[in-house]
């Protein structure tokens, strides 16, 4: 009886340790644990790169100029009592709205525009179009700088050539703002027309065919159906361009510096000259933190949105 | 609703080629005409060029007695199905149906009632609320349909609209289409590959081989008189049997020597259509329930033969044998109860009354 009982025993250790180990294999096996540990070198990066630098500057936007004590939103408050910098976010909204539309307005056109020429000539005219998009701005500023030069402004020498006087490009601070935006837009457009060229294609032809039968002219089927097919695209296009442009730089840093007195600091140009120039780095980080809250929640409803559309749609 | 009629019709494509090559169709108000032919004959240039929707490289086209040539699609007054529905992804089954009657500027209360008297024709009054994306196959074509119906267009224009769809909703919706026309009684033009949706929803089937007709006619008389041997092969399913024959003359008798030296009667009746031809190469054109089992079919003018089946298909109504008669292939409809084996000697009829001759020279039947 005894014996007939280890014998038991012995056999079942065994087979208590099996299920373990096989459901470590199965665990392992999970397509899911597979795609994790395959993305993990991916999360990693981001985490070393974005998320720790992110958690980093909320931590910096928190302390004194010294670094040495915590202060919590007194940051905050000071830049909200400042004038300068209620300008800034003024100035910061209307630049990043209105370049963002304007780009969206001239990549949807440029779309368009190539998207109704033969094959052959859209290769060579989509080429060039993308050429804005691949100088890297600071050198592409510039150029623009250049041209918008008081002294030797090409621009407006062909002005002047029609009849009309100089334009003070970098001088007046309205006409600053303008040429900030139009380099911004000459610059970011080609990356709206890439993607609105790539929606259009997708939308099937059947789709106008069958709006022409039902009575559509050409204006309606633009707004019936080209403009919700590519509702997605539009939307993750404005907002990625939005968050770009909100955190642009190097346009305004290299065209008019801020000037002419700080009339066309955007968020990223002004936390780079209180928290590097002026040596205020927590105050630095409160300014280039300060939309980030507007834009996660426009972040959050425009993606839910789109997430919606694309399980009702595809 | 109207008549459609086609004169001259030619579409030609950059580099000179002709899809459509001058052809002439009248349709009659309320008829359903449908177009069939293999891919590339033609049929669907035809009709988008019907629809508007492809432009016209020369001749006319007239509906309701007015030339649309230069009309564009919004302005013919026509509602076309599509192969893969064309439905928009975006709007709820009610509005796409509503869509072209919005465009129309038509009351609201107006859309209503017919999107609703479509959606009850349909049988889709539950569905107006989903988007085309939660729907079935055959579903989205019930939409497309009704899309089609809400308009009251003159014409109704469908491009295959079966083929995506499985073979028993292929069934199901044809017998919808021919109810909905049975109601509604829309001229309708009808573009299909496949023969069988030709012949049970036509009034007059219109066959198209290389971009022109090759024959207009009743289903039944296209199949039972066909003019040339294209129509002959292309209309009926299994497809009639073509045999290479030579025809004879036996003193005041014709036959046909096939090539092994096989002899057929030609019954007495035919011998004065065919006589012209005596000494000619010909084709030897049978149908498969013409080429039957002894014991089911008349004893006169029919041609006995004895024939080793290389494959036996069961269908349950019928039995098909695949037969290879003097090196050509060929098709026989048995009776079920028949026993027939792969490899077993079998005692045929050709019921030659049935027969077909066609001219080898011009591909027309005799």
């Amino acid at each position: 009886m005894a014996s007939d009982s280890n014998a038991a025993v012995l056999a079942a250790r065994p087979a208590a340790a099996r299920p373990a180990s096989s459901a470590m294999k199965r665990f392992a096996r999970r397509r899911s644990t597979i795609a994790f540990l395959m993305t993990l070198p991916l999360i990693s990066v981001i985490g070393g790169l974005v998320v720790w630098p992110a958690g980093y500057a909320i931590y910096l936007s928190m302390l004194n100029r010294r670094q040495t004590a915590f202060i919590g939103l007194e940051n905050f408050d000071i830049l909200l009592d400042s004038e300068t910098f209620r300008s800034v976010i003024w100035q910061s909204c209307f630049f990043a709205i209105t370049a963002v539309l304007l780009k969206a307005l001239v990549g949807f056109w440029l779309a368009h525009m190539l998207h109704h020429i033969p094959t052959k000539g859209q290769r060579m005219w989509r080429g060039m179009l993308l050429v804005p998009w691949v100088i890297p701005p600071a050198l592409s500023t510039l150029g623009w700088w250049w041209m918008f030069d008081p002294s030797y402004s090409s621009i407006n020498y062909l002005i002047n050539a029609i009849g009309f006087p100089s334009v003070p490009w970098l001088g007046e601070p309205w006409w600053a703002r303008i040429s900030v935006i139009i380099v911004n837009v000459w610059y970011g457009a080609p990356f709206f027309m890439i993607m609105y060229l790539a929606a259009l294609k997708s939308v099937p032809d059947q789709l106008y065919e069958a709006a022409a039968i039902d009575g559509a002219t050409g204006w309606q089927g633009l707004r019936h159906i080209t403009l919700p097919m590519m509702q997605n695209i539009i939307s993750i296009t404005v907002l990625f361009s939005l968050i770009v442009t909100f955190a642009n730089y190097d346009i305004v840093r290299v065209l008019t510096n801020g000037g002419p007195r700080d009339l066309t600091q955007v968020f990223a140009s002004y936390a780079f000259q209180v928290g590097v120039l002026s040596g205020n780095i927590p105050r630095g980080a409160a300014v280039s933190l300060f939309m980030f809250p507007l834009l996660a929640v426009i972040a959050y409803f425009v993606l839910r949105g789109v997430n919606k559309r694309t399980k009702e749609m595809a | 609703m109207a008549q459609v009629s086609l004169r001259k019709i030619v579409k030609e494509y950059e580099g000179g080629v002709q899809a459509v090559k001058g052809i002439d169709l009248d349709i009659a108000d309320h008829e359903f005409v449908v177009l069939v032919g293999p891919s590339g004959c033609g049929k669907s240039t035809t009709l988008r060029m019907i629809a508007g929707l492809e432009e016209i490289s020369s001749g006319e086209i007239d509906i309701g007695g007015a030339v649309v040539n230069d009309v564009p699609p919004r302005d013919r007054d026509i509602a076309m199905v599509f192969q893969n529905y064309a439905l928009y992804p975006h709007m709820s089954v009610y509005d796409n149906m509503a869509f072209g009657l919005m465009l129309r500027k038509f009351d609201k209360a107006e859309i209503r009632r017919r999107v609703e008297n479509a959606a009850k024709i349909l049988d889709i009054g539950m569905l107006l609320d989903r988007k085309p994306k939660a729907l079935s196959g055959g579903q989205r074509q019930r939409v497309a349909m009704g899309r089609a119906i809400v308009r009251d267009p003159k014409v109704f224009l469908f491009d295959e609209p079966l083929s995506n769809l499985d073979a028993k909703l292929r069934v199901q919706m044809r017998t919808e289409i021919k109810k909905v026309h049975q109601t509604v009684r829309t001229t309708t033009i009808y573009v299909t590959h496949d023969q069988v949706e030709a012949m049970t929803l036509a009034d007059r089937v219109v066959v198209m081989n290389h971009g022109v007709i090759e024959q207009v006619g009743p289903p039944q008389e296209l199949y039972h008189h066909p003019r040339t041997r294209f129509v002959a092969g292309f209309i009926g399913s299994p497809a009639m049997n073509f045999i290479p024959a030579r025809l004879e003359a036996r003193g005041d008798n014709l036959v046909l020597l096939l090539p092994l030296g096989t002899e057929l009667a030609v019954p007495e009746h035919r011998a004065e259509r065919y006589r012209t031809h005596v000494g000619k190469q010909v084709t030897f054109g049978i149908r498969p329930e013409h080429l039957t089992d002894t014991q089911h079919i008349s004893k006169q003018h029919v041609a006995l033969l004895t024939l080793t089946p290389e494959v036996i298909e069961p269908m349950g109504m019928e039995t098909l044998a695949h037969i290879k008669l003097e090196g050509t292939e060929i098709c026989a409809r048995l009776d079920p109860m028949v026993e027939a084996a792969p490899g077993v000697p079998l005692a045929l009829a050709a019921d030659m009354n049935n027969m077909h001759l066609i001219d080898d020279a011009t591909g027309l039947v005799i």
